[in-house]
């Protein structure tokens, strides 16, 4: 489904964040790239989403390149980012925060069926629709945040760092709607640095060590590799 | 209270509804796209003088050209925001003082140059006399004016926070990437923002065409107002924008007043920095 060929992404005067990298996102899987602060995920992620341009290779979903899209093209294409730290319309409500997810939808009846789904998906949600997003606690923004995501009905959901920040009791709850949407049929491209449960639920997923991808593999052949219970589960 | 005190109040009043109208503008193309439009003045003063120049050459009353000028404001808006501020956009901070700053002098100096520095007025719009109820005695267009400003303020708030492109505008100026991840194309809501806040500020001249003095230089003094009630309310605010407008022309009034009228800026800039003293994010800022 999403192709990444021979990327190099860096930003304005710096050098390069992310060298020559490879990976593949099938149909219905849940992938993950994992890595240390700084290996460079959320640029990957940014790219995908167009806030940021390749400076050289390619991007293709279902064979057709997506790095020339325009960044507000990229949701129309049926890809959505629920960014690291959130980064929702803080003074907007709840649920204006969830109709701007499905902006890129004319339909209104359509925007209306996705919203009780996801309000369906996230209850907590719905009893702080009318509040400012910025008053929110730190879960609850997470859930508006991929709440959002989801508004756009899109074919591939990319989350970055969903975990960080929050409680950990709440972490658990944020992985295990992950699963729920990929069982609805949802590709997921998941950035963690909790290696643990991203690897745990993920079909596949590529490890990141500044800017290059060192390993890939299933999920649970990563859980058992020497290099990430090592450099990323600390045994 | 006295005659005079309350006479006094409801001038203010009045003409910081007109304030509010031009503030507001400016400070949401602040909001939207972090940029001082110095040349949003001189979009009043082109407001003042195509109702001028409307009324002179045909007849029309300032009342109507209030939407002559609503659109004409848009149009010209959106022209210098993609022909020239969008230029810039990426560049240097300096660079869109510049630019903007370029602008005004440009328009201000063509304006001379095309209509002489004269004062002029609008001799018999529709509108004049006053109403004289007990004490006071309310400038009839003065009063309209006013009441359409805050019409106007009224449905920019309305538009943003209940129609899907306002939210968008909103979006932007909470944040642009996220904006842009949702699908929104945010060089043409800063192009829109940009039409509207010039779209209002034309308004404004319109209005202030029925009773004030029509000049090139107009914008000057207004300008330095405007900046000083967008800091005053919090950079971006639209409420704060409507509230600091309100109180500096009730200040001004009452400071010109009881003091000297030569006085009266002084007064208004002092207010200004106590409370960016207190409170350097303005009134309603964040
Ligand atoms: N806005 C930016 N401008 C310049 N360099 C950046 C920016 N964001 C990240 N970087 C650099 O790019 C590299 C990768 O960062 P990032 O993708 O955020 O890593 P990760 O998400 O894996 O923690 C880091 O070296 C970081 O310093
Ligand atoms: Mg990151």
């Amino acid at each position: 489904m999403l192709e990444i060929k021979n990327a190099s992404i860096g930003y304005k005067g710096g050098v390069l964040a992310v060298q020559d990298i490879s990976f593949t996102v099938n149909k219905g899987e849940v992938v993950s790239l994992i890595g240390s602060n700084g290996a460079g995920k959320s640029t990957v992620l940014r790219a995908i989403s167009g806030l940021l341009r390749l400076r050289t290779g390619e991007i293709l979903l279902n064979g057709e390149a997506l790095h020339a899209v325009p960044p507000y093209d990229i949701v129309r294409r049926g890809i959505a980012l629920v960014p690291e730290g959130r980064q929702l319309f803080g003074r907007l409500s709840a649920i204006d925060n969830l109709l701007m997810g499905a902006y890129a939808i004319d339909s209104k009846q359509r925007t209306q069926e996705t919203l009780e789904t996801v309000l369906a998906l996230f209850p907590r949600l719905a009893e702080r629709k009318g509040q400012r997003a910025e008053t929110l606690s730190g879960g609850e923004q997470q859930q508006l945040a991929i709440g959002r995501g989801l508004m756009s009905q899109p074919k591939l959901l990319m989350l970055d760092e969903p975990s960080l920040g929050i409680m950990p009791k709440l972490v658990s709850e944020i992985f295990e709607t992950i699963q729920k949407v990929s069982k609805k049929g949802l590709t997921v491209l998941l950035v963690e640095q909790n290696v643990f449960e991203a690897l745990h639920i993920s079909d596949r997923a590529y490890v990141l060590q500044t800017g290059r991808i060192v390993l890939e593999g299933r999920g649970e052949e990563l859980l058992k590799s020497d290099l990430v219970r090592q450099a990323y589960l600390g045994m | 209270m006295s005659e005079q005190l309350l006479a006094q109040l409801i001038n203010g009043l009045l003409i910081g509804c007109m304030y509010s109208l031009i503030a507001v503008g400016l400070t949401m193309i602040w909001g939207v796209m972090n940029i001082v439009n110095f040349a949003h003045a001189d979009f009043l003063m082109i407001g003042m003088f195509t109702s001028f120049w409307l009324y002179t050459l045909y007849g029309v009353d300032p009342l109507l050209s209030i939407p002559v000028c609503g659109v004409l404001l848009f149009l010209l808006g959106w022209i210098i925001y993609k022909f020239v501020v969008s230029k810039v956009m990426t560049g240097p901070a300096l660079a869109q003082v510049v630019v903007t700053f370029g602008v005004s002098i440009f328009i201000a100096n063509a304006a001379v140059f095309l209509w002489s520095p004269d004062f002029r007025m609008i001799e018999k719009p529709l509108l004049q006399g006053s109403w004289i109820m007990g004490p006071v005695r309310l400038s009839i267009p003065k009063a309209v004016a006013s009441i359409g400003s805050i019409a106007i303020t009224l449905a920019l708030f309305l538009f943003l926070r209940k129609t899907k492109t306002g939210k968008a505008i909103l979006a932007v100026e909470m944040n642009r990437s996220s904006a842009l991840l949702m699908g929104i194309n945010t060089e043409r809501v800063n192009a829109l923002s940009f039409a509207i806040g010039s779209s209002l500020v034309g308004i404004a001249g319109a209005f202030l065409s029925m009773y004030y003095y029509i000049y090139p230089q107009v914008g000057g003094t207004f300008g330095l107002l405007s900046f000083c009630i967008v800091a005053l309310g919090g950079f971006g605010s639209i409420e704060g924008a409507f509230i600091a407008g309100i109180l500096i022309g009730i200040v001004q009034t009452l400071g010109g007043y009881y003091f000297d009228p030569a006085y009266k800026y002084a007064i208004v800039f002092a207010l200004y920095l106590v409370t960016v003293w207190i409170r350097p994010q303005g009134l309603m800022g964040w």
